[in-house]
């Protein structure tokens, strides 16, 4: 069960027009949430290929978050709505390879929404500590909870 | 030609030329020479009812008397118009109207101007006002075209009315022929008393054809056809026949023009805070509590007071109270600071404080001062003695506790200073009215793909390296639309916005980021899957080639193909699968 020393190292897809600079405003505003998050930029969420989502798992990820812009604001029209479907889909998958649903989530986080990006970052870094490490690759995850 | 036909006469053994067909009237008043009259105007038929505009004339021999105002000039007619006989004939006439109506006061005068002091004809109703001049009658012919009213009876009987004596179907209630009665026969129940100020300005203008605000550009007037009489009637248009310049048109209809631009610079503005929605504060139902635009009105010098500070009963208030926040820094309606309240509440303090010798209270929360020369305007006022009161206003009643409370309005606020709930009564109160996004505001946020921030305005690109930029190349921002902002601010916003999209035009040419999507040829397989995704249509099949292939101009850079390519043959430059492999790799090195 959950080990409050355990430190999840995550991994972030935030889309370059709302997440981002969602999480650039939270950091203007001088918030502070959970350090654990890593984010890795691109334009749209609609470019996260679910390759990058299975990459992650294998480097050592305990979790994954891929946030967008809100349904219907997204700069390139419809990219999260892809973002969503393949979310699904994924979903499904992972835990057919016994990584917990949990581990994956997709959030919609606007530009305007720095407090939220802090909210949504300390959920899940809760979240996924209560889940605690993800044991695939040869226990290449331990290596955190040394 | 016909129309340029002159005729020369005589009027009080003066020589004039006038044009053919003009009548007496029209020619002594190109004299200056005064021929009373009640039932004449100019922009209807002449219809001689009252008879009070008879004079002499002669022509040859022949002498008698005529109703000038609808007898044409003849050559060499010589007319008197304060002949013994014409005087007599008017003096009666006059007399028989101040007994047919006594209370009308255009014939009063008349009577004194002409020496008499009364009528020694019997008085029916010494109410009656209507004189039977048939303006109204006739505009309603006329002008209006909707023949709504007419003359019923004869003789003594004889009086206006709509048919049957019933309020008629075809009347369009425009008032016109209260607008036209001379004597105040005819009244309209709207027609407000001119001292109740407030309601006036909820009434807004009471014309068709005005200008929308007395700050508006172009300073044109327009016509409201909602109440114009000519788009209900088709008749009217008089605007059209006084105008010198011929610049009425009611056949002009409202067009869309579509523009092609390069840029565009978004400046919507705001809209002010309902105060109804603050119920304690009780706006909309107690009278003299006005927000801060009606106060603005009141006091501009072209509104409906003059710019007198005046409260419904039209006396002057002995006391106000300012009430500053009203739907700002509230977490129950906006939570942001409005910004321009404190500093334009100041100024009306400064305002009636020049007006009036009324006590003036300013209930604030903080005092935000923060432009060039506004802390100093703040002490001005601390000297002129307007008295502050920091807390924030909890509710405005009209139920008195004390003698000296009864007829007030009652403002209810804790003194944070002197740690104590007062009540402060006053005469009137202004709300200081904080700034709202317009209702449209994400409408338009989503036409131009640009976000607003959380509370509702447009949101820019970065706070402090692009604040006139959007998320969108080439919209730009400028003013309220942004988020609250005076004046000055706004003038420095809109300069920026205007030389950052000229700064665009100028350049001619349009950059494109480097980040577009590109296929590889010898790696594709033509399964077309990207095609559809493609929200810009930038990609096409190459039926030859038998691969897709993307339009490099019309690509945004998503990366949507990218990710949904089962072969790995397209790519999004700088955001290469690879690129992003190795950064997933990358980010776990501790």
């Amino acid at each position: 069960m959950g080990n409050q020393s355990f430190d999840p190292r995550l991994v972030g897809f935030l889309c370059n027009w709302c997440s981002y600079t969602g999480a650039d405003l939270a950091g203007t505003s001088r918030m502070t949430y959970a350090p654990n998050l890593r984010i890795i930029r691109v334009m749209c969420s609609g470019r996260v290929d679910p390759q990058f989502i299975l990459k992650a798992f294998k480097e050592g990820a305990d979790g994954v978050l891929v946030s967008g812009c809100h349904p219907g604001d997204c700069h390139y029209q419809e990219g999260n709505y892809k973002a969503l479907r393949r979310h699904r889909l994924l979903s499904n998958m992972l835990e057919q390879m016994g990584i917990e649903k949990e581990r994956f989530r997709l959030e919609w986080v606007s530009a305007a929404e720095g407090a939220k990006f802090q909210k949504v970052c300390n959920e899940f870094t809760e979240q996924i500590r209560k889940l605690g490490p993800l044991n695939m690759n040869g226990g290449k995850n331990e290596q955190t909870e040394a | 030609m016909n129309e340029n036909k002159k005729i020369k006469l005589f009027i009080n053994n003066k020589p004039i030329e006038v044009e053919e067909g003009t009548t007496i009237l029209q020619a002594a008043q190109k004299m200056d020479i005064e021929i009373p009259t009640l039932c004449y105007h100019s922009l209807l038929e002449p219809y001689a009812a009252c008879r009070v505009c008879v004079v002499e004339r002669k022509m040859g021999e022949k002498v008698d008397l005529a109703t000038s105002c609808n007898t044409e000039v003849k050559e060499g007619m010589e007319v008197f118009t304060d002949s013994e006989k014409a005087v007599n004939a008017r003096k009666m006439n006059i007399e028989l109207l101040m007994a047919r109506a006594p209370a009308a006061e255009p014939v009063q005068e008349i009577a004194q101007k002409m020496g008499i002091e009364k009528t020694p004809f019997e008085i029916k109703d010494p109410t009656e006002k209507c004189i039977l001049c048939g303006l109204c009658v006739r505009c309603c012919e006329e002008v209006v075209q909707a023949n709504a009213i007419g003359f019923v009876d004869r003789g003594l009987e004889r009086e206006v009315s709509p048919p049957f004596g019933e309020p008629s179907e075809d009347c369009i209630g425009c008032t016109a022929c209260a607008f036209f009665c001379p004597t105040e026969a005819i009244t309209y129940e709207d027609l407000h008393e001119r001292k109740i100020i407030h309601e006036e300005m909820d009434l807004g203008p009471s014309k068709a054809i005005r200008v929308p605000l007395r700050q508006a550009v172009p300073m044109v007037p327009f016509v409201d056809e909602e109440s114009c009489i000519h788009f209900k009637t088709g008749g009217c248009q008089l605007c059209e026949k006084v105008c010198e310049k011929e610049a009425v048109n009611h056949e002009a209809e409202e067009k869309e023009i579509e523009l092609d631009v390069g840029t565009v610079i978004l400046a919507s503005g705001f809209k002010t805070f309902d105060s109804k929605r603050i119920p304690p504060y009780n706006y909309g139902r107690l009278d003299n509590i006005i927000s801060g635009l009606e106060f603005e009105r009141m006091v501009n010098a072209s509104g409906p007071t003059g710019g007198e500070i005046r409260m419904t009963n039209g006396e002057k208030p002995q006391s106000v109270g300012l009430v500053h926040c009203v739907g700002s820094r509230d977490e129950n309606y906006n939570q942001y600071c409005s910004r321009v309240c404190c500093m334009y509440s100041l100024k009306f303090a400064h305002l009636i404080a020049e007006n009036t010798d009324a006590d003036i209270y300013d209930f604030y929360i903080d005092m935000r001062c923060f432009g060039k020369g506004y802390e100093e305007f703040y002490h001005r006022l601390l000297e002129e003695g307007t008295k502050f009161i920091r807390g924030r206003v909890s509710e405005i009643t009209d139920i008195p506790l004390s003698e000296k409370e009864e007829g007030k309005l009652i403002i209810r606020v804790e003194d944070t200073l002197m740690d104590t709930v007062r009540r402060v009564p006053v005469d009137m109160v202004v709300l200081a009215t904080g700034l709202e996004p317009n209702e449209d505001q994400t409408e338009l946020a989503r036409m131009f793909n640009i976000t607003t921030s959380q509370d509702g305005f447009f949101l820019e690109r970065h706070p402090k390296l692009a604040p006139v930029s959007t998320a969108s190349d080439g919209v730009f921002l400028a003013g309220a639309c942004q988020g609250p902002k005076d004046i000055p601010d706004t003038v420095g916003q809109a300069g920026a916005a205007a030389s950052e999209a000229l700064a665009l035009a100028d350049k001619g040419t349009f950059e494109l980021e480097p980040i577009t999507a590109e296929i590889d040829e010898e790696v594709c397989a033509g399964c077309q899957l990207c095609i559809g995704l493609c929200p810009y249509t930038a990609i096409s099949y190459d039926k030859e080639k038998g691969v897709s292939v993307v339009e490099e101009a019309l690509c945004k850079g998503c990366g949507t193909c990218v990710s949904a390519c089962p072969s790995g043959a397209s790519q999004q430059k700088h955001f290469r699968d690879q690129q992003i492999m190795a950064e997933i790799e990358g980010i776990f090195i501790e």
